[in-house]
């Protein structure tokens, strides 16, 4: 007796057979997807594409029950895989999804983060005060929170006359643009810094964002020891509005991940640190954008921008801005 | 990449698409993904080193703003690369640096869903923590000279412990890859070969094996034997064939060694097959 049914094929030759056509198919427009840009496929390919994907992944299942073709399966898993990765990979036009971005994802990540963000807002007020009132009572301490490239001269040592002169921005308009970039790339980097130490369970965040507070309050003790304190108020607000927030953002997006972390509630670990990191990695692209305005702000703005009132309305118009554009209420998206 | 043919069950993984079916793939193990960093991060320095070396060149023909907008173009591409090589590379189709891209390698989510910006976005944020922390942890040391050793060697467990942190999970994640959901899987291409039962398949008849004959194996030596008839080495088909007539006790004609071994592969296959169509998978001969 014989063991297979009938003449010529096996089941799984036959079902082999009457799909190979498709399967190359899909190959060969994997193959043009990944070595060019998505462009160079046609409307009807990108159509069939999907249809192929499934039809090709339910093959994979029945060859999976009933075929002992080792090679067609392993086929098959690397050829779904790829189309898998093709069909749910990101797609849509960076123009989409810069627009979602701004308009939607961007201010409601950090709506959601607002707890952290008060905190992180304290923590800085908090570094700033502590700092300030230190500063004023015995101003050697001003050494101990500024650093010395970053001071430029500007320390307790300086007269005032000379103080007030770093204010008015008059004396380094050469060489802006450098400043206003290396300003931008810095604070980013300090900010980055910021987010991604939130990991180790908030505190080096948390010390980051006082110290830096510290700073700012050392420096605004100084000035108005010397009854600088209106005209040092404008020219840290006219950028710090922006840049100072989006610190804070940095900082709540940090802690938020080490809270998570930390104390996961009811969900798994992992699950926790991922969905924190979702909303989180969110708020940190927006955060460098507003770093990047800040940064402009602060090189040309601040130094072109000189007369003290003025600069309380720059700054007091981008905390409207700011404040409308990310907690205003607005239309639910549908 | 068909030389990964051996892929253990060690790296593979359950990975469940939207319709429900496993497609089981292979993480990208510690070594490959050490590779694709070193690779990518060589050539992010040899891009930095080349501009820089071009800005210095151009630097000095140019003059007062000139200067300027070179400078301001230098701190901004050493930005962008440092901070969104990776980021840019990892959004774009393939989901993978040139680095992860030459070692086979891809980004995927874990959780078989869409893999999203900010998910990429906050995977590489993470290098600040992982790379370059531990960095400056060298630097400073460097710069500072051995004031406070304890304090450094504090530091530098507290970053190594982050250096290694994939070393320490069996998925091989970062800690980028933890806070973004995201997992490095292997992307292997798998040409569809030859199916080895069309040899054997009409000389079935001719063969006309026993049920007791074929009952003899299962799909693991099925299997062997699908690699050896497709190697095609003369000795091996030789010993293997005289193992299997010894076995089934056949008696062999003067049929060549792979003859007999594409017809009865061909006959086996059929008969375990058709026990799979009724829902008994026969794992091996020793399976009953």
């Amino acid at each position: 007796m014989t063991s297979t049914p009938v003449p010529g094929l096996l089941k799984s030759q036959r079902f082999r057979r009457a799909r190979e056509d498709d399967w190359r198919r899909l190959e060969r427009l994997m193959d043009k997807a990944e070595k060019g840009s998505i462009s160079r496929l046609t409307d009807a390919e990108i159509l069939a594409i999907p249809t192929l994907y499934r039809s090709t992944l339910s093959a994979l299942s029945v060859a999976r029950e009933t075929s002992l073709d080792q090679d067609l399966i392993r086929y098959l898993e690397t050829l779904a895989a790829r189309a898998y990765f093709f069909v749910y990979g990101s797609r849509s036009t960076l123009q989409d999804r810069l627009a979602g971005f701004f308009s939607t994802d961007w201010p409601a990540a950090v709506r959601r983060l607002w707890p952290e963000t008060l905190v992180s807002a304290g923590l800085m007020l908090l570094g700033a005060l502590v700092a300030g009132w230190l500063v004023t009572i015995e101003p050697e301490w001003f050494y101990a929170f500024v650093p010395g490239d970053m001071a430029g001269g500007r320390d307790p040592a300086a007269s005032t006359e000379s103080l007030r002169a770093t204010l008015d921005g008059t004396q380094d308009a050469e060489g802006l643009s450098v400043f206003a970039t290396f300003l931008f790339t810095h604070n980013a980097q300090v900010a980055l810094l910021a987010f991604a130490l939130g990991f180790a369970l908030c505190v080096p965040t948390g010390l980051l964002i006082l110290y830096n507070g510290a700073t700012l309050g050392a420096f605004v003790a100084l000035f108005a020891s010397r009854g600088l304190g209106v005209e040092v108020g404008g020219w840290l607000l006219i950028h710090g509005v922006t840049e100072l927030f989006a610190v804070v953002l940095a900082g709540a997006a940090g802690l938020r991940i080490g809270w998570a972390v930390a104390f996961p509630g009811r969900k798994r670990r992992l699950d926790a640190a991922m969905e924190a990191g979702r909303t989180a990695g969110i708020v940190m692209g927006g955060v460098v954008v507003m770093l990047l305005l800040a940064g402009l702000l602060e090189g040309f703005g601040r130094q072109l921008i000189t007369d003290t009132a003025l600069r309380y309305v720059v700054a007091g118009a981008s905390a409207v801005i700011w404040g409308l554009y990310f907690f205003a209420p607005r239309r639910r998206a549908s | 990449m068909s030389g990964d043919a051996d892929m253990g069950a060690r790296t593979e993984r359950a990975f469940v698409t939207p319709e429900g079916v496993d497609l089981r793939l292979n993480i990208g193990d510690a070594g490959q993904r050490a590779a694709a960093f070193l690779l990518d991060a060589s050539i992010i320095g040899a891009v930095l080193i080349g501009f820089t070396l071009l800005v210095v060149l151009t630097g000095f023909g140019a003059s007062g703003a000139g200067r300027e907008l070179l400078a301001v173009i230098w701190l901004s591409v050493f930005f962008l690369l440092r901070n969104f090589y990776f980021t840019a590379f990892e959004l774009s189709a393939a989901a993978a640096t040139p680095g992860k891209r030459i070692m086979g390698l891809r980004v995927a989510s874990r959780d078989g869903g869409r893999l999203k910006a900010e998910a990429v976005f906050s995977r590489n944020a993470m290098r600040e923590l992982e790379v370059f922390l531990p960095l400056s942890v060298l630097g400073a040391r460097a710069s500072q000279g051995g004031v406070d050793s304890w304090l450094y060697l504090l530091g530098f467990v507290w970053a190594g412990v982050f250096v290694f942190f994939p070393l320490l999970n069996r998925d091989r994640l970062r800690l980028g890859d933890l806070v973004g959901g995201t997992w490095v899987v292997r992307a292997p291409r798998h040409k569809l070969t030859r199916d080895m039962a069309d040899e054997g398949v009409q000389r079935i008849a001719i063969y006309d094996f026993t049920a007791r004959q074929l009952d003899a194996y299962g799909a693991k030596e099925l299997h062997v034997l699908e690699s050896v008839l497709r190697q095609g080495d003369r000795k091996t088909l030789a010993s293997v064939a005289e193992r299997i007539a010894r076995k089934i006790g056949w008696r062999r004609g003067d049929d060549t060694d792979r003859d007999f071994l594409a017809a009865y592969y061909a006959a086996l296959r059929g008969r375990l097959e058709q026990k799979l169509l009724m829902g008994v998978r026969r794992r091996d001969k020793h399976d009953v």
